[in-house]
């Protein structure tokens, strides 16, 4: 069995007893063509990038399925093109790692809050890192420098200047 | 007087050490990368809406073109722009 993952924009014109009439002919055809309907997934209504066929708009729907072969898909896009209601669809086929994702997105353990509340915390914490690391190297240097003869001091800027050129 | 040892004594040994670079993907184990997170996805990508080079985000090969595959993705669904000005 392959899993495959198809995602569709629905025109936001229609009204919404036709939006989901749409999504249901699919659902409907994929039966029908004989596979087997993992999850169906509304989005919902969305804020696209860039305007397409003059939306700003659009109602996503994703589908999830599982075939014993990749034929069904060209039927199913010649469907999706010849249809005015879609504005764009993009199937793909998913790897087991996609397919683990999914299930664990369905199940809640991925979050997209809690995944970048832990990225930002890293950052944070990294850059905390280097910051006490640099706060604290300076200060054992005022030690030596009394000791070093003045003239050296004065030199060193210049010099490491030129090292950094 | 000023020998060369002074001076890298003297010198603030982190200035010109950079932080390293580290592939986050391996590093907290993402093996995939859903193309319909564009919070997710907007991290890899500069103001203009352009996919960062991996000598910036530092990430493995393999990541690097699957987080590419996921973006171009992204875009063609309207959930990523192609080209923008100010996207962050």
């Amino acid at each position: 069995m392959r899993q495959f993952e198809l995602t569709f924009i629905v025109d936001p014109v229609l009204s919404g007893d036709e939006i989901n009439a749409t999504a249901q002919t699919y659902v409907d055809l994929h039966k029908k063509e004989g596979a087997e309907i993992v999850h169906v997934a509304e989005m919902g209504l969305r804020q696209l990038a860039y305007p397409i066929n003059n939306r700003t708009t659009g109602i996503y729907y994703c589908i999830e399925y599982a075939v014993p072969s990749g034929e069904i898909n060209a039927k199913i896009e010649l469907a999706l093109r010849r249809d005015e209601r879609i504005m764009r669809f993009l199937a793909i086929k998913l790897d087991k790692y996609g397919i683990k994702y999914n299930d664990d997105k369905r199940n809640g353990k991925i979050g997209t809050r809690k995944r970048k509340e832990t990225k930002k915390d890293d950052r944070k914490d990294d850059r905390g890192r280097s910051r006490s690391g640099a706060k604290v190297t300076p200060k054992p240097k005022p030690a030596p420098k009394p000791a070093a003869k003045p003239a050296p001091v004065a030199v060193a800027p210049a010099a490491v200047a030129e090292e950094e050129e | 007087m000023a020998n060369r040892e002074d001076i890298k004594f003297l010198s603030n040994p982190k200035i010109g050490s950079k932080r390293s670079k580290y592939c986050r993907f391996k590093k907290y184990g993402i093996k995939h990368i859903d193309y319909k997170d564009p919070d997710f996805l907007i991290q890899f990508v500069n103001e203009q809406g352009k996919i960062l080079p991996r000598r910036i985000t530092g990430n493995s090969l393999k990541y690097q073109k699957k987080m590419a595959t996921a973006i171009k993705r992204a875009r063609h669904l309207a959930i990523l722009p192609y080209v923008t000005d100010l996207l962050k």
